[in-house]
């Protein structure tokens, strides 16, 4: 039950990554995906496994992990905006085939 | 807590003095002695390299997350042979003009990610494996934007970590779906969970993994980014994400694949494995032939070389894991040498394309030499080592004589050929073409020659010098325990 609302977030989350052109909305869209993961992780564990805590440690490394991903990433928008002066991927086009 | 289980991790307690020698060295050594840094950082990490080669004991710690084991060291071992050869073509690079005043992070993030891979090749649960996994990825992405003057640096470090970011967000639905099914993250006890439980759920999981660390190890169609970021990142870095972070993600492709899905082996992951190689090898090598850039060249060479790693893992068992390891070995070689080349022509003159290579042979004789031998290694031309690689893979996938194991290594074979095109117009355009050469006659660093010598010593040296194989062969034999449930 607790799975729907999970599977919801991940596919808003791909939805988004692959239509959004903000660099922002992407990284929002990723956050999305990473915490539906999470409830994932708790929700196998509360009710298939309530006597261990596995999960919801996983789930715990899991939001430290995704808290440094968007860090790099936030440093990493900022370089190209400050380089590019936008955070728009249509206009981040330099490298491609 | 008993510490003498720290006493079966000797490579990582090494590797983690060596980063923190380099961190007191940057933070506190005055301004004067800096330059010497990405020197002390190299010779300190030859030490290591050289002490890392002394066996370690096997056992597990941790609770049984982490195993130390004669595989484990051996894959270490060649890991570090790379990464001493990356340091060795960097220095020069480190103490340019823009990159200077930031070295010591550069190096520092370098034995970090290093850290993570070795967790990562060790791992015997999925936490930790997550744990090296993210480690080793997170400090690339900022690597790859560290050459801040250039734009391109950034984009390709925007685009490498959205979609690190991406796949191991899918990565973890995987996890989470096996979590599910067992309520464990062990691989020992996943294994004997999972059993015969054959449901629809399983395969997801089973898809779900292999596409997230299919992205680290750029397999076709989670290869998107390859290209990109190999062109846009320093060269440095490229050489790195190339060969060591593919390298140490492949094995622990490997252990996970064979030791916690090894009872739908030749259900699920078989196939998918199947599939992914023809399109890798073939999509690889297709695209190559149209690049002109060699760094983007190198990418599609070696998405299409990541192919031929899978060929190990498809096999699933001891000869299989040999060969790999062995071509990842050979690979480091060949790859790096070829790296360390560009490396040195861009540094000097900023010229990356094919057609400025055109009569290198004429201004520089040594870069050429070392550049086509590395060429000819990548191809699996026979007196060098890329041959013999390419040929213990083959056997290793031919032993479990199954049909279509022997189809898809007729593909490979049939796609080393095409690789030949490719990898000859680069030798063709340093010796045949007459045109006047745009690169004058370079002068390379001595860090730069010790590296480019060791690389081509190693293409020459490792195919003939049998013993390495057979030593590779032993140590998979002590590891035969991970295929029993093949």
């Amino acid at each position: 039950m607790y799975l729907i609302p999970s599977l919801i977030m991940f596919g808003c989350g791909v939805f988004g990554f692959i239509t959004r052109k903000n660099m922002i909305a992407i990284l929002i869209s990723l956050e999305l995906m990473l915490n539906s993961v999470d409830i994932n992780f708790v929700v196998f564990n509360r009710f298939l496994y309530p006597d261990q805590l596995n999960g919801m440690f996983f789930a715990l490394f899991a939001i430290a992990i995704a808290a440094a991903e968007t860090a790099v990433a936030i440093a990493i928008i900022i370089n190209v905006y400050r380089v590019a002066k936008k955070v728009d991927i249509s206009e981040i086009t330099k490298l491609k085939f | 807590m008993d510490y003498s289980q720290f006493l079966i991790m000797p490579q990582e307690i090494g590797l983690l003095v060596v980063f923190l020698l380099v961190f007191l060295y940057d933070t506190f050594m005055p301004d004067r002695c800096q330059k010497a840094l990405p020197t002390f950082t190299t010779a300190l990490f030859g030490l290591y390299t050289v002490f890392s080669f002394f066996p370690v004991h096997s056992g597990m710690a941790f609770a049984g997350m982490f195993e130390s084991s004669d595989a484990t060291w051996a894959m270490k071992a060649i890991l570090n042979v790379g990464m001493l050869l990356v340091l060795l073509q960097s220095i020069k690079w480190a103490n340019s003009e823009f990159v200077a005043v930031r070295r010591g992070e550069f190096y520092e993030l370098l034995l970090l990610t290093l850290f993570g891979m070795f967790l990562m090749v060790s791992a015997r649960n999925m936490l930790l494996f997550y744990i090296g996994l993210e480690t080793a990825s997170l400090p690339l992405a900022a690597l790859a934007a560290f050459e801040k003057n250039h734009y391109e640096s950034h984009e390709a470090a925007a685009k490498y970590m959205f979609t690190a970011i991406f796949s191991s967000a899918i990565l973890l639905l995987g996890m989470s779906f096996v979590y599910g099914l067992a309520g464990s993250f062990d691989y020992n006890v996943l294994a004997s969970a999972l059993g015969d439980k054959h449901s629809a759920l399983l395969i997801a999981a089973v898809a779900f993994v292999v596409a997230g660390v299919g992205f680290k190890l750029s397999l076709v169609p989670f290869h998107l980014w390859t290209a990109d970021v190999y062109q846009g990142a320093p060269t440095a870095v490229t050489s790195y994400l190339s060969v060591i972070s593919k390298g140490s993600a492949a094995f622990a492709f490997l252990v996970i694949l064979v030791q916690v899905f090894g009872t739908v082996y030749a259900d699920v992951w078989k196939w998918m494995l199947y599939a992914i190689i023809i399109l890798t090898i073939t999509i690889g090598n297709l695209f190559a032939v149209r690049q002109r850039n060699l760094k983007r060249f190198l990418a599609f060479s070696s998405i299409s070389q990541a192919g031929y790693i899978m060929l190990g893992i498809i096999a699933a068992n001891t000869l299989g894991m040999t060969s790999m390891m062995y071509y990842i070995l050979v690979y480091i070689f060949s790859n790096l040498g070829a790296f360390a080349v560009i490396a040195a022509i861009e540094r000097q003159t900023d010229k990356v394309t094919i057609d400025d290579y055109n009569g290198l042979f004429k201004t520089n004789p040594w870069l050429a030499f070392t550049m086509m031998i590395a060429m000819f290694s990548l191809a699996g031309i026979p007196p060098f080592a890329g041959f013999f690689s390419k040929f213990f893979v083959f056997a290793g996938a031919l032993k479990t004589a199954d049909t279509a194991v022997y189809i898809l290594v007729l593909i490979a074979l049939i796609n080393t050929i095409i690789s030949l095109y490719y990898y000859l117009l680069v030798v063709k355009a340093m010796f045949i073409r007459q045109d006047e050469c745009s690169i004058p006659t370079l002068k390379s660093h001595w860090s730069e020659k010790t590296g480019m010598i060791l690389c081509a010593m190693g293409i020459i040296l490792i195919g003939l010098v049998s013993c390495i194989y057979t030593f590779l062969n032993g140590v998979a034999e002590n590891s035969s325990s991970l295929f029993n449930l093949i």
